[in-house]
């Protein structure tokens, strides 16, 4: 429960003088309150850092490699949606396995809670402290660690940064199998612990599948070598599927081997203008029939939601105003055979009235600036008030129910509801816009969005993680039997609690 | 109403990145994707609207090169572009096709279609020679509105700003006019699917440099096509004195 109200505090910045009288700049996005102070939370019973823990870690490794000075401390702390902050005062940036052993073993002894950081991109709190948790960041450890050309498998350090990973691939004629907005910071230690989705999961489907192998370090410090780079290896129980997706609470990935494909040799992107949603399940549906193995993405996007990149962005539809959106991406290893498809698809879809009009293209300048429309749009958050975020999936039949009711809902409150999303996956972004933050729009919000969610048989986390800002919310989508069994498997790997606490498990 | 002849380019598209060939002799182009020239989008987007304000009449797309120049054409007529005409030009002859032979190749057709403009884009992105504009006018003796950002047609004459180094030049032509367009003239629209669609129909016309009585015998030989010099990394200075002292060293103070 947030106990303050949340102040926007009024910084003055670069006072310029203007006829001589000091002209004085207000940020009004500052950096937000200690989450600490904001939210109705108990610090857990660890050690605080003391000079003793510093010269630690100092020594093992080096003053230039630990960061304790409060203002270069702030990256760190505050998450990427400027929302929640932390009070952390020691960042390490390890460049070794065997230092990330030692620091969690020494942790672990010393009862030090730590809060594993790869490209702090995350949007649940999952990667900022909660209190005063060492940061671990996963930074330094950017090494790529081989590609075999021929089976595609890339072994790789956790600290990559994502895009980085792909522009690397793609010299050798390879993709990696995830891409999503923030790949430019993202680590791929992060998408693992995440089970990161992004947007080309309809074709390459998710991390658990894609992950070959693991090197993770444990709570104590044991180093445990996952890092198989077979496709097919049944002997003894797949452990690596413990630590994708739990969110850096079960132990600290620091090596991953993924299995990447083959660049395509052709890609089109087609953005549609429909008439209402039914119509994009109609045309999803016949894309499926018609294109399914060169499907790559298959994304809806909302009026509101192009209405916020008109007035925040500057991007726009380039086929003109449509009650919603779909932006299809098919890759395939032949330019005609894929052309021929698509022009199929879309000629039925004109004459069966699915859609409204469209735009089809396979030259690159053309379709990443199509792609960039939707890619850019959490980016708009920032200028439009206080947004409220949320990630939940759906069965196809209810995937835009809770936008429209969650409009009905808020009424006045909010000046934006807005959807968008990976259709293909059943997996919708919703945003809800208010003018500046404020207890009682939250209390009307939460924990509402995720009764209905259920209600409409969802997720009230696609992708994103329950983190720190769901992680009260657990009991609403698995049985007690489960959370009960996942409380005992962090009991056993982690019995002082001391790996990013105050996640996912409440 | 103007009968208007737009020149469109098909290069390597301006997001993918360029490699040079080992041997030095040119770019990759091999499986390298291409697209039509930007400023030719522009130069398209324009005539298309000088048509929908009923100022033009018909509008007719040439492009040369090899086969797959057609694809440059299909997305001109996609945006609105009338009917095509692709002069086939291949293989070694393409390797040296400059903008004097791409000048006489247009001026011919403007002659032969009766055209009153001729809108190109202002210079190529993979040569930048910023010629056929200029030439092609000087071969019909026509006027030239090169650099334009902003096209008025009257009815026997244009207005035309142009954007040049000092600013805003505003000038008048009396038609039939050469225009090079600039990349402010007009943002260019994409392709709707039902104008891809009727495209398809549209005719290409094709034929050959030879029909068109031009010469495109080579008249350079490409010495040696090198990367760029690798930039240096740069040096992190403790003070300011030591900087003064490199700019000393370096004779740049």
């Amino acid at each position: 429960m947030i106990k303050n109200v949340w102040k926007l505090p009024l910084r003055i910045s670069n006072s310029t003088k203007n006829n001589g009288f000091p002209v004085t700049k207000y940020w009004i996005h500052s950096q937000p309150n200690f989450t600490k102070n904001n939210f109705n939370i108990k610090r857990g019973n660890f050690s605080h850092v003391e000079e003793e823990h510093l010269y630690f870690f100092r020594k093992l490794l080096g003053e230039s490699r630990i960061i304790t000075d409060l203002s270069d401390l702030e990256k760190y702390n505050v998450d990427w949606n400027k929302h929640l902050r932390g009070a952390s005062t020691i960042v390490l940036k390890p460049k070794t396995t065997e230092e990330v052993s030692k620091i969690l073993s020494y942790c672990n002894n010393n009862r030090l809670a730590v809060c594993p950081q790869g490209g702090n991109t995350g949007v649940v709190g999952g990667a900022t402290p909660v209190f005063d948790e060492i940061i671990v960041s996963t930074e330094l450890m950017n090494k790529v660690i081989n590609l075999d050309e021929k089976s595609g498998v890339l072994t790789c350090e956790a600290g990559c940064i994502l895009q980085n990973m792909d522009e690397f691939l793609q010299q050798k004629n390879l993709i990696f199998p995830l891409d999503l907005g923030a790949k430019g910071s993202c680590h791929i230690g992060g998408n693992v612990s995440t089970n990161a989705g992004g947007l080309r999961l309809l074709k390459y489907g998710n991390l658990h599948g894609n992950v070959l192998g693991l090197e993770v370090v444990q709570a104590n410090g044991t180093v445990l070598d996952l890092l198989s780079t077979l496709k097919k290896d049944n002997t003894g129980y797949h452990l690596k599927h413990l630590f994708i997706g739990s969110e850096g609470t079960l132990g600290l990935v620091t090596k991953v081997a993924i299995q990447c494909r083959l660049r395509p040799k052709s890609t089109h992107v087609a953005f549609l203008g429909l008439q209402n949603f039914n119509q994009v399940l109609k045309t999803f549906y016949k894309a499926k029939q018609d294109m399914d193995e060169i499907l790559t993405a298959f994304e809806v996007i909302d009026t509101p939601s192009m209405e916020l990149a008109n007035e925040k962005l500057g991007l726009g539809s380039p086929i003109g105003d449509y009650p919603f959106y779909v932006l299809i991406e098919t890759t395939g290893s032949n330019e005609k055979h894929d052309e021929e498809k698509l022009d199929g698809f879309l000629q039925t879809c004109l004459n069966k009235n699915f859609i409204l009009n469209g735009t089809v293209t396979g030259e690159v300048s053309k379709y990443k600036a199509i792609w960039e429309v939707r890619e850019k749009l959490p980016q708009g958050y920032i200028k439009d008030g206080f947004v409220f975020m949320y990630d939940m999936s759906f069965p196809l039949e209810n995937y835009y129910k809770l936008v429209e009711d969650l409009r009905e809902h808020m009424g006045s409150l909010s000046h934006r509801v807005f959807g968008f999303g990976h259709l293909g996956d059943g997996n919708i972004h919703i945003q809800i816009s208010v003018k500046e933050f404020n207890q009682d729009v939250a209390n009307h919000i939460e924990p509402y969005i995720f009764e209905l969610t259920k209600k409409y048989n969802g997720s009230i986390s696609a992708e994103h993680g329950m983190g720190f800002l769901k992680a009260k919310y657990l009991n609403l989508m698995k049985s007690q039997e489960s959370i009960n069994l996942m409380k005992n498997i962090k009991q056993m790997l982690d019995p002082n609690g001391i790996l990013n606490p105050y996640k996912v498990l409440f | 109403m103007a009968r208007v002849l737009v020149g469109v380019k098909r290069v390597i598209d301006y997001a993918v990145k360029i490699r040079v060939k080992p041997d030095k002799s040119g770019v990759v182009t091999d499986g390298v994707k291409h697209s039509m020239n930007p400023f030719d989008e522009i130069a398209i987007e324009e005539a298309v609207r000088l048509k929908e304000k009923k100022l033009a009449s018909e509008i007719i797309a040439v492009s040369c090169g090899p086969t797959q120049s057609q694809e440059v054409i299909r997305t001109a007529l996609a945006m609105g572009a009338d009917k095509g005409i692709h002069v086939e030009v291949s293989g070694k002859d393409y390797e040296t096709l400059q903008p004097i032979h791409v000048s006489k190749i247009l001026a011919k057709i403007a002659q032969n279609e009766k055209v009153d403009m001729v809108i190109v884009g202002k210079q190529a992105i993979d040569d930048d020679s910023n010629q056929t504009a200029q030439m092609t006018a000087a071969v019909l003796d026509w006027p030239q509105a090169t650099f334009a950002s902003k096209v008025e047609k009257g009815d026997k004459e244009i207005t035309v700003t142009r954007e040049v180094d000092g600013g805003l030049e505003t000038i008048k032509c009396k038609l039939p006019v050469v225009i090079s367009a600039d990349l402010r003239l007009n943002e260019p629209r994409y392709a709707t699917l039902p104008n891809i669609m009727k495209a398809k129909k549209k005719p290409i016309a094709k034929v050959t440099p030879k029909d068109l009585g031009v010469d495109v015998s080579p008249r350079i030989t490409v010495v040696s096509v090198e990367d760029p010099p690798v930039r240096e990394p740069g040096v992190i200075l403790p003070d300011v004195d030591a900087l003064v002292a490199k700019l000393k060293e370096g004779g740049h103070v």
